[in-house]
């Protein structure tokens, strides 16, 4: 056991060939008749999904966005406007904690698009697009592997807001059915991204298009501050908002209270936005060169 | 196996990037068995026409048929039957080299334990079983053509494509490349491969078409075309320098196409026939000028290119501007 270190780590360049490869080859070569029928859409979907979460282990580094960035968003509201905003730093961990729950976990589906974009320009891409599978597995694909990510990334704003002091209402059958809710947008919006990473050509332009969407989306709504103290043509902006819809269902599923209207809501934007954005996204990646 | 049906057959195919027309009308008709030889200069359209066929990419025009499917209507049965091996890897650069194995394998219809075992069994076939858990960004030029080969052969496709298999990696690399690749082709699969280097269309292809600006300036077995291009050359090189003068003169007048080359006691006689050879030596040696060595040979495709082309088998220094990556 002492060198078995050593195997894993040696750098030679792999074997020299000697005269047999050929017929090694061959060996190895099964007949054409032997194939297997190609993988169902649900295998591929599976497969690709099983790439995401490899690439997150080989990639660790890329958890950084996700693990850094809530935890200090989450600090800076609590502090900086805590007093503020809420009254006390008390009171608004209440009301923030939800919110920003939401606002983590949406940003991060930007990053779904901008890896797809990044995968598109590869020559692994056009060996995907050569395979007999059903075509748009690779979308779905990643976007199921990347809900690790954002379960990874709303476990640790949690944490942290338990810790700050956040006790809803609901206890944690409220948090873990808000958490599913959340999931499901999260995949329902992450085809928007999908959309944006195929119409335009670079990883910067992606970026640009995405960050233009989010912004008002996240600032013009309830995450932070209570709409009634904003002007009226803002809060009639903000109550149509699908991201304050979401949050205040959010909230209101962590205090306990399942009102059927706010999830029906919820359901029709995810249902919305899968709608429209899922079939265009698969259209551009067929047409996609 | 139905081995009529010919691998490839396109008619007319075009492909235009905004303006410029990348394909310009191809007509291939590619019968299945051996190596078919796709050669041009760079930007001829090589790639794009590789891609049209691999169901990638869609023509503007033209008709093109795949083993006896349509590449607009029938995608997917293509599918079925080819491989890919893009110009630029077309491996995931993050996975290691048996995860890349795998997934594919996956994809094409194993259970991961068996995409497994034979990922296993086709890197220890190609020499890579220690690289098997190191990331392919990590792997050599030519580690990452073997692996990229690998790939295409976890189901032995009918037709497989390879898009400049041996371009950038060393000469010993190359020639493994082209053991595996004759291999294949004795296992019953059509290879459809692009190359800018005329020696290797030359060493592999049984046959070869030849493009320059998205259209086939010429077609046919490599000693087909060499005849295409009309003579073969005798070279001579005379015992004594000074002679080269007169030799050069007692040919001209006999109408032999002659000329001198730039060793001073060398001249080069393009024949038409085999029996020109013993003519022109024969006239020598009448005159009395002494022949120190010859040799005789069809002309090389490097020869051949510029006769078709009008250009060296260079890159095309082309005023349009690269656009994009493909
Ligand atoms: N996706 C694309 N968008 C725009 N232009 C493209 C695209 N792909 C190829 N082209 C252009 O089409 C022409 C033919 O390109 P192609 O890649 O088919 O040539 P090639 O023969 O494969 O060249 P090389 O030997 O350099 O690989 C080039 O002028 C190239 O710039
Ligand atoms: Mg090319």
């Amino acid at each position: 056991m002492t060198n078995s270190q050593s195997t894993t780590q040696s750098s030679t360049p792999a074997t020299p060939v000697a005269s047999g490869e050929p017929e090694r080859i061959r060996k190895v070569l099964v007949p054409q008749q032997d194939r297997p029928a190609p993988a169902s859409a649900l295998t591929a979907c599976v497969a690709y999904g099983w790439r995401a979460l490899l690439k997150i282990k080989h990639l660790p580094e890329q958890l950084i966005d996700v693990t850094i960035f809530p935890v200090m968003m989450t600090l800076m509201f609590t502090f900086i406007f805590g007093g503020a905003i809420g009254g006390s730093v008390d009171n608004y961990v209440q009301f923030l904690i939800p919110g920003i729950f939401v606002q983590t976990l949406i940003m991060i589906t930007m990053y779904t698009g901008l890896t797809l974009n990044r995968d598109f320009s590869k020559g692994v891409f056009d060996r995907f697009r050569s395979l007999p599978v059903w075509r748009p597995a690779q979308l779905v694909g990643a976007l199921l592997g990347d809900q690790i990510r954002y379960l990874l990334a709303g476990t640790i704003i949690l944490t942290v807001g338990f810790f700050l002091g956040f006790r809803p209402e609901g206890g944690l059958t409220g948090v873990l059915a808000a958490f599913a809710l959340l999931l499901v947008f999260s995949f329902s919006l992450s085809w928007v991204w999908t959309a944006v990473s195929l119409a335009v050509r670079t990883e910067q332009a992606a970026m640009g298009v995405s960050m233009f969407v989010m912004m008002p989306l996240v600032f013009a709504s309830n995450i932070f501050v209570d709409p009634s103290t904003m002007p009226t043509w803002l809060q009639r902006a903000v109550e149509v908002n699908p991201v304050s819809i979401v949050v205040t269902t959010i909230r209101e599923m962590m205090a306990g209270t399942y009102s059927l209207s706010s999830l029906g809501l919820v359901a029709l934007c995810c249902g919305v936005l899968i709608v429209i954005f899922g079939p265009v996204s698969m259209f551009m990646y067929n047409r996609k060169s | 196996m139905t081995t009529d049906i010919p691998a490839v057959e396109t008619q007319g195919l075009v492909k235009k990037f905004g303006d410029t027309a990348a394909v310009d009308g191809v007509d291939l008709s590619i019968s299945q068995g051996g190596i078919y030889g796709v050669l041009g200069p760079n930007g001829a359209g090589k790639t794009t026409v590789m891609r049209m066929l691999a169901t990638l990419l869609r023509p503007d025009a033209g008709e093109a048929k795949v083993l006896g499917h349509d590449v607009y209507t029938e995608p997917q049965a293509i599918r079925e039957k080819i491989a890919l091996t893009g110009q630029f890897a077309s491996l995931d650069e993050d996975l290691t080299g048996i995860e890349n194995m795998i997934l594919l394998g996956r994809l094409l219809g194993y259970k991961h334990r068996i995409a497994r075992k034979r990922g296993m069994d086709l890197l220890e076939a190609f020499g890579l079983t220690k690289a098997a858990n190191r990331p392919v960004k990590k792997y050599s030029g030519g580690m990452r053509r073997r692996l990229d080969i690998a790939g295409s052969l976890i189901v032995t496709p009918q037709l497989m494509f390879l898009d400049e298999p041996t371009t950038g990696i060393d000469p010993r690399s190359r020639n493994q490349v082209w053991d595996i690749i004759r291999t294949l082709v004795d296992g019953g699969t059509t290879i459809l491969l692009t190359t800018q280097y005329l020696e290797e269309a030359d060493q592999l292809a049984d046959r070869i078409a030849v493009i320059d600006h998205g259209t086939v300036v010429a077609e046919g077995t490599p000693g087909q075309l060499k005849a295409e291009v009309g003579s073969g050359a005798l070279r001579v090189r005379l015992h004594d320098v000074s002679a080269r003068d007169q030799a050069v003169e007692l040919l001209r007048r006999e109408g032999t196409p002659v000329t001198p080359e730039a060793d001073p006691a060398a001249l080069t006689v393009q024949v038409q026939h085999s029996a020109d050879v013993t003519h022109t030596l024969e006239s020598l040696a009448h005159a009395s000028i002494e022949v120190a060595s010859f040799s005789y040979g069809q002309p090389s495709l490097d020869e051949v290119f510029l006769t078709l082309t009008g250009t060296a088998s260079t890159p095309h220094s082309d005023s349009a501007p690269e656009v994009g990556a493909p």
